[in-house]
């Protein structure tokens, strides 16, 4: 039996999208059975960044509308063979998903894979809602800026009451992916500090992503930023959030921290 | 725009308790309303000026039954303000609106034969109602603890008493408590006490960042909270209709 993830946030350009299809292209890379599935119905981005907008035939409203079967909907990547792709319908929208529907698909989805990653959409409505209604284990994307951050607040407060798993009084593994984290705009100020981040969402954090060129040249390419170049920084920091995803104790590192000689005589330069 | 939000006096949000009469209908409604005939027929002006709630949890009548039982009601000279423990299928616009949350009061008394005036029995009821007071055993005023943070968009409101939340308020929730409020974590939401009426509330919080603040109805956004408290612990208490604020120790 898979597990189910979903990554979502709140605020819409955070990077769920970027961080779904990096998380689980890395899963698969080790050999796990991963498929992504996007929750996006109407606004599809994950097949751009998977690299896959040419081969789309059928999507999830055509899968739970019963229109075309899921073996037929899905699409494998060219890379790496044991990663999946479930798109999003362009032309419906988030109406067309139904609760009933969604169980099914999820259902389907976590006896065929190891992980399933749900990527959920920006708001609070009902595509958000339904990405997160089966979830094992939640990841909250988060810029450290205060609108991001107060929106995850508020989708931290949904994963605790609208999820079956609250419904059923367990607890919703919770973990904060901090993205787009630029280190000398955290010195100067003018970005939140990754303690007050976590001092304000009280959940354990899963790892920093820092901003980088190299996710936008990776999405124009069409690749998840851990295929097109699993060296970049942002790569780097996305492989070690799936180690601790899967229960491995690596402390996290901010990004930018100064490791030089001359770093260790004048001091760190922590954010 | 900035004219207007500077009123020196802001309008009050209080909240009040009324006792009010509840007439539970039974069916069939035509043999009740004979009965209700019969003790208005013994005092004249029995529910002249009593406010009247209708407790109809469980009766069987579809929303033109209800309608009708009302406007009977009225033609007797009984005004229904409220409809306790109805379907949202029996009420309409033009309906007297839907109370929840009724608690259990002292029972009127329904009046006695041969009642002259108007004023006699309605006097006779309301001595009627405070006797059994004093019997009643002495009970801890209710509390509510919400031992964990409270997440932006979330609201509590507990209306009987004091709200100690063990954590947080994020930005975006709010809490409303009848009583005090106390915040063992950063309070960054909105937060007020008081609600019911209560100008002894205070809120507590160990690190203030509130959005707003409220007593009894008297409240203070963040802009006009002074500065200096910003961050630390706080108390905040009713002075008159002054919002006051303080460093706690």
């Amino acid at each position: 039996m898979g597990k189910v993830i979903v990554v979502t946030s709140g605020k819409g350009g955070v990077g769920k999208t970027t961080s779904s299809a990096a998380l689980g292209a890395a899963l698969a890379q080790n050999g796990e059975k991963v498929v992504v599935v996007d929750f996006d119905v109407g606004l599809r981005n994950l097949d751009l960044v998977m690299g896959a907008e040419r081969r789309v035939v059928y999507d999830l409203v055509n899968v739970i509308q019963g229109e075309a079967k899921l073996t037929q909907a899905l699409i494998r990547d060219k890379r790496v063979e044991t990663l999946y792709l479930l798109p999003a319908s362009q032309t419906r929208d988030k109406d067309n998903l139904t609760p009933e529907g969604v169980e099914k698909v999820i259902a389907a989805l976590k006896s065929a894979f190891d992980w399933v990653i749900c990527d959920s959409p920006a708001g609070i409505e009902r595509g958000a809602t339904l990405a997160m209604r089966h979830a094992d284990i939640a990841i909250v994307v988060t810029n450290p800026e205060v609108s991001s951050v107060r929106d995850s607040d508020r989708i931290i407060g949904l994963l605790d009451s609208k999820t079956l798993k609250a419904e059923n009084g367990e607890r919703i593994e919770k973990h904060l992916l901090l993205t787009r984290y630029d280190a000398n705009r955290a010195e100067r100020g003018d970005m939140l500090k990754v303690d007050d981040v976590l001092e304000i969402l009280s959940i354990p954090l899963l790892g920093i992503i820092p901003e980088s060129m190299d996710v936008l040249r990776a999405s124009n390419v069409g690749a998840p930023v851990t295929l097109a170049d699993g060296r970049s920084a942002p790569a780097l920091a996305y492989f070690e959030a799936t180690r601790r995803l899967k229960g491995e104790d690596l402390p996290v590192t901010i990004p930018g921290e100064k490791r030089s000689f001359l770093g260790k005589i004048f001091g760190r330069k922590a954010a | 725009m900035t004219d207007v939000l500077t009123q020196p006096r802001p309008i009050r949000l209080k909240g009040r308790s009324f006792l009010a009469l509840a007439l539970t209908p039974e069916l069939p409604v035509a043999d009740w309303l004979v009965r209700l005939d019969d003790l208005a027929a013994r005092s004249a002006g029995f529910f002249l000026r009593r406010p009247v709630v209708l407790d109809i949890d469980g009766l069987d009548i579809d929303r033109q039954e209800l309608r009708e039982l009302v406007e009977q009601l009225s033609s007797r000279n009984v005004r229904v303000m409220g409809i306790e423990g109805a379907r949202t299928s029996q009420l309409g616009p033009d309906m007297p609106p839907a109370m929840t949350d009724g608690r259990p009061a002292a029972d009127f008394e329904a009046p006695a034969e041969s009642e002259t005036a108007d004023k006699d029995a309605i006097d006779s009821v309301e001595s009627a109602a405070p006797v059994p007071a004093p019997q009643q055993p002495v009970t801890a005023a209710p509390s509510l603890i919400v031992s964990r943070t409270v997440r932006s968009g979330q609201s509590i409101f507990f209306p009987e008493g004091d709200v100690t939340i063990v954590g947080s308020v994020g930005s975006g929730a709010e809490v409303v408590a009848g009583g005090s409020i106390h915040v063992y974590g950063a309070l960054r939401g909105r937060a007020m006490a008081g609600s019911t009426g209560n100008a002894e509330a205070r809120i507590f919080c160990r690190k203030l960042e509130a959005e707003l603040i409220a007593i009894d109805g008297f409240y203070k956004t963040a802009e006009d909270m002074e500065p200096e408290l910003r961050g630390k612990a706080g108390q905040i208490w009713l002075e008159g209709e002054t919002i006051k604020a303080a460093i706690l120790g």
